[in-house]
């Protein structure tokens, strides 16, 4: 049995809290929020031990791992104040919005052998997990080119009154929706060593992006294509998307299915055959301890308390890990700041014959 | 109401609005194809027509326009029957993420008419007292049902299993408290977690309470295990609506009732079709299997 507290209630941390609470390893130590409304009604309801903010409650309860789910901003100090009293720590994703912080924590937690886990939740669904293995495989020979997208209805308006509309908070498409599709890349390619084309556009929001666009680039040769938009409402929900080309085959995979196409030249690989096969996430998901929304929340948040019990800091989204997709989306932002790299020079003088104007500011 | 009885089968919504959980594909074809209500109203058609009368959707906007057809048209659809599932979840988790939890709650509470749901409301926020917002959310997302039967409602399982992870039971008496006092109707519990659930709603002291869950063959979606179910099945006293009983397809159809018909306690099947040939083939497999 070990004992957790839960820092943030708001969508993810709520969903945090039913979740391991119900976990049969783990009893909550501690709830933190600065809300004293939410809290309030939860103690009032649930007798869960309730505390206005962390220090109180590190002062107060005798805990092992602490889960934060606090808007972005916040994650550096707090994630530092728990690895520097002793305890592993589950962080929403992404871990910091500054890829140095990142680096920082991985290595403090090292140093002091804690276990850390970050919310990337893709690693957990029964298909992604199937790609990784087709990947490890060498299922597809080669691979060439990687697309990852990621689409749904989050902002459909010009408005928004909490932190995720604000980009100074962590907030926007970038840092709280392609950071999936992004830690996919990562997970399947690596980091990137260049980044080009970066586009962070804005379809409604004032203060931040709704879509990202950009093209990474590996040390093997390899490439990939990010696609991102989050106010695109013909999809119900968040759906996330990756195509993965090879030498030998390609890969589609979303939450739901695996299609493989594999040619003469691939592989022997038990259960696939050449040509298609379709593999479904009743097949490829494991069984949870209790279900909320989704196997790999809960598959998630059971990794990290295995872990924390074992005490074993290696595993699926440490640190280490999270750290790279920060730094990948570091270098986004870098390279959205630049702008275009090739412009039309000859369109741009003022006796162009062509096209006339430029239409597009950097 | 505890008294009434379900059909065997009832009909779902999921088809309807691009839910499908086995190919994202799939889902968007079906989105496109029930794009116009007429679509919709033409499969819900048919179902009536093969005796499945009863409809069990959730409180999606578009499920007004079903009510509305349903409403202007007495004499075609006087066996028809909702049975509503609340809140429609997506419309709640969008608001979070735009408003925050306090926010998202004061957007969905009723504006016009209701001086009381005001004084309700507020002296409910003021008094950090659940009671006043949960009847209040019932009643926002009831208006749609107005003058329609509806002898059961549900709570939606990602609310349901919310409640449960967090131990906050007291939230399932008072919604069972509601629905039955004002609307006549029996409360229903969707969940994901069945065996749990089942100890959680008896610590509420709801007696035989209706719930429905995943129930199938291959134990797809069933946290607490096949075996747990088998259990409960045996053993607790509750009425089971199965739902995913072909687990998205992947069972077939005459495998997957009759391992349903080997259950003991199953009151109802809850299942989706698009298409008049596919509601008649489950009809024929049920009667055939499991005689009533």
């Amino acid at each position: 049995m070990i004992s957790v507290g839960v820092v943030g209630l708001g969508k993810m941390g709520m969903s945090h809290l039913a979740m391991i609470q119900a976990h049969p390893d783990v009893r909550v130590g501690a709830v933190v929020d600065t809300t004293g409304y939410v809290l309030d009604v939860l103690e009032k309801y649930t007798g869960l031990p309730t505390f206005r903010d962390v220090d109180a409650a590190l002062a107060k309860v005798e805990l092992d791992a602490l889960i934060i789910a606090t808007p972005t901003r916040l994650h550096a100090p707090m994630v530092r104040q728990a690895l520097e009293h002793g305890l592993g720590v589950f962080c929403e994703k992404p871990l910091c919005m500054s890829a140095a912080d990142s680096a920082g924590l991985a290595g403090l937690a090292r140093q002091r052998g804690l276990v850390t886990q970050v919310g990337y939740h893709n690693r957990f669904v029964g298909a992604f997990r199937e790609v990784k293995r087709l990947l490890d495989a060498g299922a597809i020979g080669r691979v060439t080119h990687l697309a990852a997208e990621a689409y749904g209805p989050v902002v459909l308006r010009a408005k928004g009154s909490t932190w995720r509309s604000r980009r100074e908070e962590g907030g926007g498409a970038l840092y709280d929706y392609a950071a999936h599709p992004l830690d996919l890349l990562t997970w399947y390619a690596g980091a990137p060593n260049a980044v080009g084309g970066t586009v962070l556009g804005s379809v409604f929001s004032a203060d931040t992006e709704d879509e990202v666009y950009s093209t990474l680039y590996y040390p093997d040769g390899s490439h990939a294509q990010l696609s991102v938009n989050w106010s695109d409402e013909s999809y119900r929900k968040m759906t996330t998307m990756i195509t993965i080309s090879g030498t030998a085959g390609r890969i589609h995979a979303d939450r739901q299915e695996v299609q493989l196409y594999r040619r003469d030249t691939a592989p022997e690989l038990p259960g696939y055959e050449r040509g298609w096969t379709v593999k479904y996430t009743t097949e490829l998901t494991d069984p949870v301890w209790f279900y909320l929304r989704g196997e790999e929340y809960s598959a998630q948040l059971d990794h990290f308390v295995q872990r924390v019990a074992r005490g074993d800091t290696a595993g699926t989204n440490t640190f280490d890990s999270a750290a790279l997709t920060d730094r990948a989306l570091e270098l986004l932002t870098l390279d959205a700041a630049k702008g275009p790299s090739t412009r039309d020079e000859a369109a741009a003088a003022p006796d162009a014959t062509r096209r006339g104007s430029r239409r597009q500011r950097a | 109401m505890s008294d009434y009885r379900m059909d065997r089968l009832l009909f779902g919504d999921n088809q309807f609005f691009g839910v499908n959980h086995m190919s994202e594909e799939k889902a968007r074809s079906q989105a496109m194809r029930f794009q116009h209500i007429d679509a919709v109203m033409d499969v819900l058609d048919a179902a009536y027509d093969e005796g499945i009368t009863t409809f069990m959707c959730t409180t999606h906007d578009r499920i007004a326009a079903v009510a509305d057809r349903v409403r202007a048209d007495p004499g075609r659809y006087d066996r028809f029957t909702f049975f509503p599932g609340m809140p429609y979840a997506h419309k709640y988790a969008d608001a979070v993420t735009e408003n925050g939890m306090l926010g998202a709650v004061r957007r969905f509470l009723p504006e016009e008419g209701l001086i009381n749901a005001a004084v309700r409301g507020g002296r409910s926020l003021a008094r950090k007292d659940v009671e006043g917002i949960i009847t209040l959310l019932v009643d926002a997302e009831m208006r749609m049902f107005s003058g329609l039967r509806t002898p059961v409602i549900w709570l939606q399982n990602v609310v349901v299993d919310m409640l449960l992870g967090l131990g906050f039971t007291e939230a399932f008496t008072i919604f069972a408290r509601h629905v039955r006092r004002r609307y006549d109707a029996e409360p229903g519990f969707i969940t994901m977690n069945l065996p749990m659930l089942l100890d959680s709603l008896d610590a509420a002291g709801l007696e035989n309470p209706i719930v429905c869950a995943n129930i199938n063959k291959i134990g797809f979606r069933m946290s607490g295990g096949l075996e747990g179910y088998q259990r409960a099945l045996e053993t607790r006293r509750f009425r089971a609506v199965a739902m995913s009983a072909f687990a998205s397809g992947a069972i077939p159809p005459r495998e997957a009732i009759e391992w349903i018909a080997e259950q003991p306690h199953i009151e109802s099947i809850v299942f989706g079709a698009s298409t008049r040939e596919h509601i008649r083939s489950t009809r024929l497999l049920v009667d055939e299997l499991i005689p009533r």
